[in-house]
């Protein structure tokens, strides 16, 4: 990508300031690491006390009006039926033949307008997507290059944010969220729906505010441990916790019962787009994704081929060396009869064949 | 961290300390480490493994990426430092330190740069 498409949250002076390494990252210049600490020890910080993510590249889209909840249900495969105002729910958004288009959060505010959440390299997708395929009286628009989000996360994150903020600003519920509340003098959303395993919260905030929330927070946390961290320790905490990464674990080629996410997938609603290529592909899938753990010397990656009796049945999906755990894990893509916890398999590292084994996901779990 | 005037360096950031004529251990440079970060895994030759100059020998991976290094000379691995292999972060606390490979029957180096040349072309990386 040319150098000059490139976005910059509103954060980037910060992260320069913070020694942030700064690399492209679906379109915008974000820091994989800071300087000071480096991967593994941001890792550990959110573990352990509290790291701070900037996460304003996300997409945001609203759903507006009094079909939007009809057009929610009719996009996505998970039912959004029976919501509370001020709650949250997970879906993988499919496309005709089953594949998944992007997976995404929806907070609702109210009966007629709703908040979707998107991958930020799918953002233009998405949107293109919801807008071919709305139906009655609902309004699809992107808001994305308006809002900032910051991802506090961490077992002291609330105590943290709660520096700044009342006690029942904070959603009380994972997968919940609150509006317009007032942060260090910004008017934000907060919301309970992390990507690293840990308890945490994230702070919606008009765009240009986010660098005032980010500053305040960084001094009430100054105590706690809390510190700034990149792409690196988002990618290495969501891998450990198990979380799965569009264009990784699922794509618009791998169905959400393929990508272990069968859960978010309700056939008993009315149609949705995806459902009868879905319905007739049947279940368990054929093909579905295994959680590695490497019992050989070596470190798996994306893309590696899986082996099992000699017969290639698969391909990685993602793969690191897992900091908390201290042990590298991957996570395939794998057809086989013998996949259940304990099944032996090999990976083949640039040419070394490597043994794993099947265990189950995730690979961490707080307060295990 | 300087760069200790009594070593050798290469441009793809490996350090040489040349035992005698022909016998030389080989490490990743503090340049090169901090640039990869924290390391969690090393890979190493076998002894007796023949190895040639420019080429890759072992490779070393972080959290984020695998990278090759490369030998900057031509030989024969006479020895292994198998601490690494349980703990390569020790590359990253000293590099210096921290040698990957015992080289013995040197016929060929790569063009080395001295201690006050490779300050000059990290500079010039930079």
């Amino acid at each position: 990508m040319a150098e000059e498409t490139l976005k910059r949250t509103s954060l980037y002076d910060t992260h320069v300031k913070y020694g942030g390494k700064i690399v492209p990252f679906a379109g915008w210049e974000l820091p994989v690491e800071y300087s000071g600490s480096g991967v593994i020890a941001e890792h550990m910080a959110v573990r352990t006390k509290a790291g701070m993510f900037d996460v304003s590249h996300m997409g945001e889209i609203l759903c507006k009006g009094p079909d939007a909840l009809k057009n929610l249900n009719m996009l996505l495969t998970n039912d959004y039926n029976g919501m509370h105002d001020g709650q949250a729910r997970y879906s993988p958004m499919c496309n005709e033949k089953g594949g998944v288009v992007d997976d995404l959060i929806v907070y609702k505010k109210d009966d007629q307008n709703y908040l979707m959440v998107v991958n930020a390299a799918n953002k233009d997708k998405d949107f293109a997507w919801v807008k071919a395929h709305q139906s009655g009286d609902v309004e699809f628009e992107d808001i994305s290059d308006t809002i900032g989000q910051i991802a506090l996360q961490g077992p002291l994150a609330k105590k943290i944010l709660l520096k700044l903020v009342k006690a029942d600003a904070i959603p009380e519920a994972y997968y919940a969220c609150k509006f317009d509340q007032d942060v260090a003098g910004v008017k934000c959303m907060i919301s309970t729906t992390g990507y690293t395993g840990e308890d945490g919260v994230e702070i919606y905030t008009p765009m240009e505010d986010a660098p005032k929330v980010y500053e305040a927070l960084m001094a009430a946390g100054k105590d706690e441990g809390l510190i700034p961290c990149g792409l690196g320790a988002r990618d290495t905490l969501r891998l450990e916790a198990g979380m799965p990464l569009y264009g990784h674990e699922m794509d618009d080629t791998v169905t959400p019962r393929e990508a272990g996410l069968g859960i978010f997938v309700k056939m008993d609603k009315d149609d949705f787009i995806g459902k009868a290529a879905i319905e007739a592909m049947g279940k368990p899938p054929k093909r579905r994704k295994a959680g590695l753990k490497v019992t050989g010397r070596g470190i798996v990656r994306e893309h590696q081929d899986v082996y099992q009796d000699g017969k290639k049945i698969g391909v990685t999906t993602s793969g690191t060396h897992c900091p908390f755990l201290g042990h590298p894990y991957a996570v395939a893509l794998i057809e086989s009869d013998d996949r259940d916890p304990g099944a032996k398999v090999e990976v083949d590292v640039r040419g070394r064949r490597v043994e794993a084994e099947i265990v189950k996901m995730p690979f961490y779990k707080r307060g295990e | 961290m300087s760069n200790p005037k009594d070593l050798l360096y290469s441009e793809s950031h490996e350090w040489v300390k040349m035992l005698d004529d022909t016998t030389a251990l080989v490490g990743l440079t503090d340049y090169a480490q901090s640039e990869l970060g924290g390391l969690v895994f090393v890979n190493l030759p076998e002894v007796g493994d023949e190895i040639t100059a420019g080429e890759t020998f072992a490779d070393v991976e972080s959290v984020k990426a695998v990278s090759d290094v490369y030998s900057p000379v031509t030989g024969v691995v006479a020895e292994i430092n198998e601490e690494l292999l349980d703990a390569p972060e020790k590359i990253n606390e000293a590099p210096y330190d921290a040698w990957f490979v015992k080289v013995s029957d040197i016929s060929a180096k790569e063009e080395l740069l001295d201690a006050d040349a490779y300050d000059e072309f990290i500079k010039g990386l930079e």
